[in-house]
């Protein structure tokens, strides 16, 4: 008898190891659904991933649209479904929406602030299926925690991450870093250790949507790294077999890119509030995209045969450096958002790359947040929080 | 060589926040857990599917595979595979 016979496949944005995975000869099936169920939230986090407009998003899907997108990704084989958002909580449906997914065979993973959870909820939730619940925090300490989530969340969260465990959940909490907040990030792991986490993702800042917009007050300092990465592996080594610690360099600092998504249009999609199916959540902000909606197009279309989820798919794409990479299997030449949004060209190769003709763009950035950092409080840039009346503002509607 | 976790009374038992299914698509079983999914080989799929489906010591486990495989002298593949699957954190003992 053969024992374990493997592959892992760990969702994008989180930290566990990669799918393995070779050249492509045709399309794979989704594996992962990520449901934004709406935009509304409580919290006004500066780095969040939403779009800048996502305030013009009126029209959310019904319950009954929602379930069933479950279902046609369902059928093409996604076993993991996010709920997330925005706030998912804010949808009053979420149970009934919890039921469905569970009930479709979906391992349903709950994102959320803990902001409108309660323990009735949490042990609701449990008995409508409910497999996980990650509680996002942002920093460790309460004035912190609140002035980057922009109200009075901590002491609440605190509350829900027991609420969580108490319920029969394990205990995943997710800490998004930054410079504000990653020096603190021992403090961080401690407060996990207090609370008997099983999980603890410490997540660092991607620079898209609101936090490509704060990104001077967010990218930390190479110097903080250094430290966090050192704090971080001694903790890991400290608890293991007892707390899990995901860690991961902010791409930023890296030679090579991430391997974006595990390769556009290859295991993630993900459907915002309004329905539109997207590759990844920041896809939206590309030019050329045609957006093609799950209200009038089935999913198996959207995914197999949508000029957008074709786009990227493969190497056919690709241009110089990447193209003659022997890496491009391993990275897909990184972020086509990343790219757009630092060279301008979607498919020049994520300029985090140090092949890249375009990494001083990158540099530069580094060199901007260290110049922001060294300014005195009352000058530097202020945090824009995300909220609808900023969003109104910048995005000029 | 570490300390072995499981002996023939002991109880294998999924890891808080692990699920195992049969998956048409993959055409085999999985280990569905937060975030991520590990697809499993079709001896894996026959251990870790009596492992969801019933709490037993390691010994009636192996029993009930043995019946299933034709009296194959799998003790030490089933123990190699409990270590394993433990050090990746899937299942416990209790």
């Amino acid at each position: 008898m053969a024992t374990t016979g493997s592959e892992q496949n760990k969702a994008p944005g989180s930290t566990g190891g990669a799918l393995g995975m070779n050249v492509r000869d045709a399309i794979r099936q989704p594996l992962w659904l990520l449901a934004e169920l709406t935009y509304a939230c409580p919290l006004q986090c500066p780095y969040c991933s939403n779009p800048m407009d996502f305030a013009k998003i009126k029209s959310e899907l019904t319950t009954e649209e929602w379930i069933d997108v479950f279902k046609q990704a369902r059928a093409m084989g996604a076993t993991q479904l996010g709920l997330s958002g925005g706030e998912p909580l804010a949808r009053p449906d979420i149970i009934e929406l919890i039921r469905a997914a569970r009930d479709l065979g979906f391992y349903t993973n709950l994102i959320t602030s803990g902001i409108g959870l309660d323990s009735s909820k949490a042990i609701a939730f449990k008995e409508a299926g409910l497999d996980h619940i990650q509680v996002s925090f942002q920093a460790s300490s309460e004035d912190l925690n609140n002035l980057i989530a922009g109200t009075d969340a901590f002491q609440h969260k605190i509350e829900m991450a027991k609420a969580v465990k108490a319920a029969g959940y394990p205990m995943v909490l997710c800490f998004v870093t930054h410079r504000q907040n990653i020096d603190k990030i021992d403090e961080i792991l401690d407060l996990a250790i207090n609370l008997d986490a099983d999980y603890v993702e410490l997540a660092t800042t991607q620079y898209y949507g609101w936090a490509m917009h704060n990104r001077d007050q967010l990218l930390p300092l190479k110097e903080q790294l250094v430290r966090a990465e050192r704090i971080a592996h001694e903790y890991q080594e400290q608890q293991k077999g007892n707390m899990k610690i995901y860690y991961v360099v902010p791409d930023y600092y890296e030679d090579r890119p991430k391997a974006c998504m595990n390769g556009w249009g290859n295991v993630f999609l993900t459907v915002t509030p309004d329905g539109t199916a997207l590759p990844c959540h920041a896809a939206r902000e590309l030019p050329g995209m045609t957006l093609p909606n799950v209200r009038d197009t089935s999913v198996k279309e959207i995914w197999e045969d949508s000029n957008d989820f074709n786009r990227f798919r493969g190497f056919d794409w690709m241009k110089e450096p990447c193209r003659s990479c022997d890496e491009k299997v391993k990275d897909f030449g990184g972020c086509r958002c990343q790219a757009y949004m630092l060279t301008g060209d979607p498919a020049a190769a994520d300029p985090v790359c140090s092949k890249s003709p375009n990494r001083h763009v990158v540099d530069e950035a580094i060199e901007r947040g260290r110049r922001e950092s060294e300014k005195p409080i009352e000058v530097a840039k202020p945090l824009v929080f995300r909220n609808p009346k900023n969003s109104k503002q910048i995005s000029g509607f | 060589m570490t300390k072995r976790v499981f002996n023939a009374d002991s109880v294998p038992v999924l890891a808080l926040g692990y699920r195992f299914q049969w998956e048409p698509m993959q055409d085999c079983y999985v280990l569905l857990y937060p975030e991520g999914m590990v697809k499993l080989n079709p001896a894996a799929g026959e251990i870790l599917k009596r492992i969801s489906e019933k709490k037993q010591t390691v010994s009636e486990l192996i029993a009930e595979l043995k019946v299933a495989f034709d009296g194959a002298d799998l003790d030490d593949d089933v123990y190699q595979f409990l270590e394993e699957a433990h050090g990746n954190d899937w299942i416990r003992a209790e």
